[in-house]
């Protein structure tokens, strides 16, 4: 039964497939398109399924590896690759498919399938879709850091393809990022993270000798890691700090945070599947895998305060990018800098060493924000809609001309614009309204309340600064999801195009109602025991935390946690839970009452900003607003510095005139041509003096020697014309017309110089093998 | 097994793909890309070479690993070259671009 377990190869490879079919074979035909991305992540989903089941009825055999097949060889090296499956992994194999199947069914709504306005890339994007599930399902299922890396890229590249899929548009304010812009950003980001992640395997790979988990997690070999010094301090603690680097770019921690509210501009599914759902919550899951060695790290190095780093990372994280939440316009942008947050809540628990709570949250999150983000998109949908409609006289223009014509841009994204969707778009504002409450924690019902109230649990045990912050980001988060709620769906409509948003079409509003009743009910698998005195089973600690329990003496695979975890979770301690209720429920009203008791009317300030303003700490909203001026900062420190080091080497040699943008050329000197010209000059100068020289002195000499020469010459004349300068002439004339029989070679094409190249080149072989063979 | 023959033809045959490419397209991005071509048949090459005949050493994949570089390297100037010669004639049509002419 448990080798059923073997059918996890399986799952990245149907999303693999249907991703080679749509460019192959059918992306003129849309609706195959999508039919054949929506069946291959159906299939995955099915297999997903049963390795679910099975892995969860046979835990204890956990953590299962299949049957090594030897993939890659250099030198005396082999690299095996074969599916790792523990409870980690399980999970995730659990959550994954299933919200980018949602997703991917959402899409067809989104994109307008089936209307005149269906995008014209409609078949690239389901593609590239099915690249990233190939992605995400491949990083979990296999069992050695190596893969973890390649497809770990292959969705960083994804990332980049879909967040710039929007590529050609552009807005009417420069300074607003584009899709392309942010697209670039993104992979330009999280690549300096995965250079470090790539030093890490290096590193690890040099000290183990192997990059698979089972290697790896030994613990003689964690030992060995633990004890190695390496520059100062431990091998352990490098690679963990390594490896960590690699999630800070892509889970966005800071300081790489600043690319995703950028990664905002792809489309919305896009941002729900890899900006919220699965891609990001990647870095927290390396944490995650990576969770054996980080117990052997020593805390002190770079710890403040006693809370290790990776502690220390997110928890900033969490707060900072809840204050910036709370000042944020763009619907989008509420639920970016919220996924920011979050996941530094799951990466403060890991470092705290909660490792079920941050799995627990990192499933959770994964649903609620998917769900947040689509119910985001279809208002946002529902909103563009309502703005054709209502700017539709009669004729249908392109949306992008119609901009252009208005002369003002409408933002869709814009909260201020919306308001009173409750009765426009009902089923859209339910599915809203459950994964904003989930998101806030209100408390029992929720499944964000559950994970969010183990991590606090922890924290209070191991740490109580880290719990202050967390329990603040918290109510930080109740409040700006009250404030988002409030402004998109309570009161009036603000704009014409929110009271003509129609509610959206099925296939995205069904995904909602879906991914609705897993943001309510899946916190209840992990009530914690204590609570109800055992009546209701924690499964989720029982099975996550099995591989720490039930395997901790078996020499092989051990995952050791801090010893007074267990502990932690037997003793139940209601004062975190209270505590960690009151912000939640007391963000929530606090939001309400702000924005929801008398809803905002059309041009009125934000009343956040307004309040701010008026005891004097407008500049720090603004600065909230600006995201603290740390994209400005990074503008400045490594693009403007850049840019001005091209210039520098620009300005030694200007080759081409630059064209401007009206068309003119401009010549330019640099360097380089000044001194060249300088020699020019100097030159000419010579060459002058010598030239006066020359006439004056020189042809003096020469006119009188030449006309003593001239007067005993003339006899000479004759066979000095004819036969002298026929000889001369001749030279002349045999070079010039070989010259011009030669000229049209010299074609100034470099293709046509290949050419004779190349055939040069044949020739000699040709000659030469004749040659050998003779 | 796949005997080295076959993967001598096939890399003979890209190389040729990539050298059509790069003497009879017009378009720079194209010559680039039968560039590409031609190296990858060189690694296809080398790393069969060191497969069959000398599977002990990494000598060849250590040249594959160069030759990656290498083609990073070029694409990434090849196509600088192709952006400057856009911004200054409004052209990658290499027939266009026949300054050398005698």
């Amino acid at each position: 039964m448990v080798n059923l377990l073997n059918l996890a190869w399986l799952i990245p490879l149907f999303p693999f497939l249907a991703f080679l079919a749509v460019p192959l074979f059918t992306h003129r035909d849309r609706k195959l398109s999508h039919s054949v991305v929506i069946g291959g992540i159906a299939v995955a989903f099915v297999l997903s399924q049963i390795v679910f089941w099975v892995a969860v009825t046979h835990h204890s055999e956990l953590p299962f590896e299949s049957t090594v097949v030897h993939w890659l060889s250099a030198g005396v090296e082999r690299f095996t690759l074969g599916v790792y499956i523990d409870p980690a992994a399980t999970i995730m194999i659990f959550m994954v498919p299933l919200v980018c199947m949602m997703i991917f069914i959402y899409s067809v709504g989104y994109m307008n399938f089936g209307t005149d306005e269906v995008d014209p890339r409609y078949s690239r994007f389901f593609c590239y879709l099915s690249l990233f599930a190939t992605g995400m399902l491949g990083m979990i299922v296999f069992n050695n850091l190596l893969t973890f890396f390649i497809f770990w890229e292959i969705m960083g590249t994804c990332s980049y393809l879909l967040i710039g899929f929007w590529y050609e548009k552009k807005y009417p304010d420069p300074d607003k990022i584009t899709p392309k812009g942010a697209g670039l950003k993104a992979f330009i980001v999280t690549k300096i993270g995965d250079l470090f992640f790539m030093l890490g395997l290096a590193l690890l790979y040099a000290e183990v000798d192997s990059l698979a988990y089972k290697d790896i997690f030994n613990p003689d070999t964690l030992e060995h890691l633990a004890h190695t010094p390496f520059l100062g301090t431990t091998m352990a603690t490098a690679v963990a700090f390594l490896l960590f680097g690699g999630t800070v770019g892509k889970s966005a921690q800071f300081p790489l945070h600043v690319w995703l509210p950028d990664a905002m501009e792809g489309p919305t599914p896009v941002s729900a599947l890899i900006h919220a759902a699965t891609m990001v919550s990647a870095g927290v899951f390396l944490v995650v895998r990576m969770f054996p060695i980080l117990q052997h790290i020593d805390p002190s190095v770079l710890a403040l305060g006693g809370i290790p780093f990776v502690a220390l990372i997110g928890t900033f994280t969490a707060i900072f990018s809840s204050i910036m939440a709370v000042a944020q316009d763009d619907i989008k942008g509420v639920l970016a800098y919220s996924t920011i947050s979050q996941l530094g809540y799951m990466v403060a628990a890991l470092g705290i060493g909660a490792y079920v709570a941050g799995a627990f949250h990192l499933i959770t999150h994964a649903f609620f924000k998917a769900l947040l983000f689509l119910s985001s998109g279809s208002v946002i949908h529902g909103v563009e809609h309502g703005h054709h409609h209502a700017h539709a006289h009669g004729d249908h223009h392109d949306e992008h001309e119609e901009e252009h014509e208005e002369g003002e841009w409408f933002n869709p994204n814009d909260m201020m614009n919306m308001g009173g969707l409750l009765k426009r778009m009902p089923r859209t504002a339910t599915a809203f309204i459950a994964g904003g409450l989930a998101l806030s924690g209100l408390p029992v019902i929720t499944a964000g309340f559950w994970s969010k109230d183990e991590i606090l649990a922890q924290a209070w045990t191991m740490n109580k600064a880290v719990f202050w912050t967390l329990a603040v980001a918290a109510g930080l988060t109740a409040f700006y999801t009250a404030r988002q709620l409030c402004l998109t769906f309570l009161g009036e409509p603000r704009t014409e195009a929110a009271k003509h948003a129609p509610e959206s079409v099925p296939s995205m509003t069904v995904p909602l109602l879906i991914l609705a009743v897993f943001a309510i009910c899946l916190g209840w698998v992990g009530i914690p025991e204590g609570l109800t005195g055992g009546v209701i089973p924690n499964w989720f600690h029982h099975f996550v935390g099995s591989t720490i329990e039930a395997h901790g003496h078996e020499a092989e695979h051990v995952i050791r946690v801090a010893g007074h975890l267990s502990e932690a979770v037997h003793e139940f301690d209601w004062t975190p839970m209270l505590i960690g209720t009151a912000f939640g429920l007391g963000g929530l009203l606090l939001g309400w009452l702000v924005y929801g008791w008398k809803p905002m009317k059309a041009g009125e300030m934000d009343r956040v900003e307004a309040g701010m303003r008026k005891v004097g700490l407008g500049w720090l909203h603004k600065a909230m607003r600006n995201r603290f001026y740390f994209d400005d900062l990074y503008d400045l420190l490594f693009v403007r510095t850049s840019i001005g080091i091209a210039n520098l080497f620009d300005l030694f040699d200007y080759g081409q005139p630059i064209k401007q943008d009206d068309g003119t050329l401009v010549e330019r000197h640099g360097v380089i041509d000044g001194l060249i010209n300088l020699f020019g000059r100097v030159g000419r100068g010579l060459a002058q003096i010598s030239d006066w020289f020359d006439s004056k002195i020189v042809d003096g000499l020469v006119n009188l020697i030449g006309n003593a020469g001239k007067l005993s010459s003339q006899g000479l004349d004759v066979f000095d014309l004819k036969v002298v300068d026929g000889v001369v002439n001749g030279v002349g004339s045999v070079v010039r017309e070989g010259g011009n029989a030669l000229r049209p070679i010299q074609s100034g094409r470099v293709q046509n110089y290949l050419l004779m190249a190349s055939m040069t080149l044949v020739g000699l072989i040709v000659a030469f093998f004749l040659i050998i063979s003779r | 097994m796949v005997p080295l023959e076959w993967y001598l033809v096939l890399a003979a045959a890209l190389f040729c793909i990539g050298t059509y490419g790069v003497l009879a397209r017009r378009n720079a991005v194209a010559v680039l890309m039968g560039v590409e071509l031609m190296l990858n048949a060189v690694n296809i090459n080398l790393v069969a070479f060191w497969r069959y005949l000398e599977p002990g050493g990494a000598t060849g994949q250590a040249f594959a690993l160069f030759v990656y570089a290498v083609a990073a390297a070029e694409a990434a100037v090849g196509l600088a070259l192709i952006i400057a010669l856009w911004r200054t004639r409004d052209t990658v049509v290499l027939e266009d671009v026949d300054l050398l002419q005698g």
